[in-house]
């Protein structure tokens, strides 16, 4: 078994009130210096077998179909290792 | 002929039971679809009603965009055969399949808005609004958490150029949505998505106004003209 990591982000032009509100938050807390944040999504993707090139590519089509809506949202795939 | 008007129930749909008596008190016959149905049972028109379908997980209308019965609407709307009404969730399912520009995110103040809701009539060109007249404004229901509606500035510009602006937000701006967007439509007229809900408008009893049934009696009016033999 290997595993295939998609972090999902929302576009940067696209405004993210739930990062916002958790940055507001990291500076109430007395967490200095803290610019901004954006808050994004992670999938873990246990995959059969040795991840291959067509393997990855299934990945990125299964990130781009379902997993991130490209309207608004950006992704990367990745293998841990 | 009664026209048959047909209302998707997805599994966490919440609206279709109102959505169906709007449908009925515009003059139409309501028919009730089911998110597993094969086929779209000969409807004339479709709408996608609100709630929180497959619960909303990944996005919102994220994976009901994928049930079976969306493999037969979504062809027939983007040929601009079949009308299609898509509201709240029906919206964002509807953006979700591509069918409408854009895509409807968390509400700037991250809380559910639940209130009635003034709107301006921009467009009356499509299958869904000919009762209206543009610069009509019109008293729903807005209830959403996930209804501010985003495109990229370029979507938004040619939209606005091409009159696919439906209706915007009238008064102080409840959910961040860019330039006040509270619905689109497709370049054929025939896919209209908004967030608030005028199927919550339809009855003195229940409604803030009956200002909603505007948009159930235009989609009849329209197949008149223009019969869809879906």
């Amino acid at each position: 078994m290997a595993r295939v990591v998609v972090d999902v982000m929302l576009k940067p032009e696209i405004l993210d009130p739930q990062g916002q509100a958790i940055a507001g938050a990291c500076s109430r807390l007395g967490f200095d210096g803290i610019a901004q944040v954006r808050q994004g999504k992670r999938f873990e993707i246990e995959v059969e077998g040795e991840v291959d090139e067509a393997r990855l590519a299934d990945v990125r089509r299964l990130a781009e179909t379902l997993l991130a809506n490209t309207v608004i949202e950006d992704f990367e795939v990745r293998v841990e290792s | 002929m009664t026209a048959r008007v047909g209302v998707v129930t997805f599994p966490g749909s919440l609206d279709d039971k109102d959505a169906a008596r709007a449908v009925a008190l515009a003059g139409a016959e309501p028919v009730s679809l089911w998110h597993d149905d094969a086929d779209l049972k000969g409807v004339d028109a479709v709408v996608l009603p609100g709630g929180f379908s497959y619960g909303d997980y990944l996005r919102c209308g994220a994976i009901a965009r994928f049930a079976p019965l969306m493999s037969e609407l979504v062809p027939a709307a983007r040929s601009g055969a079949l009308p299609v009404l898509g509201i709240c969730n029906g919206f964002q399912i509807l953006c979700e399949s591509h069918l409408l520009p854009g895509a409807l995110t968390r509400n700037s103040s991250l809380r559910f808005v639940n209130r009635p809701q003034l709107l301006r009539v921009e467009s009356s060109a499509t299958a869904w609004t000919g009762d209206y007249t543009e610069g009509q404004e019109i008293l729903v229901v807005l209830k959403s958490g996930e209804g501010s509606y985003v495109a990229d500035e370029e979507t938004l510009d040619r939209i606005e150029a091409e009159g696919r602006v439906v209706v915007r937000y009238a008064g102080s701006d409840p959910n961040g949505s860019r330039r006040g967007i509270a619905g689109v439509t497709n370049e054929h007229g025939n896919v209209v998505g908004l967030m608030p809900h005028p199927e919550h408008a339809v009855e003195a009893l229940t409604g803030p106004s009956t200002d909603g049934l505007g948009f159930f009696t235009s989609v009849l009016a329209h197949m008149a003209k223009a019969p869809a033999g879906v």
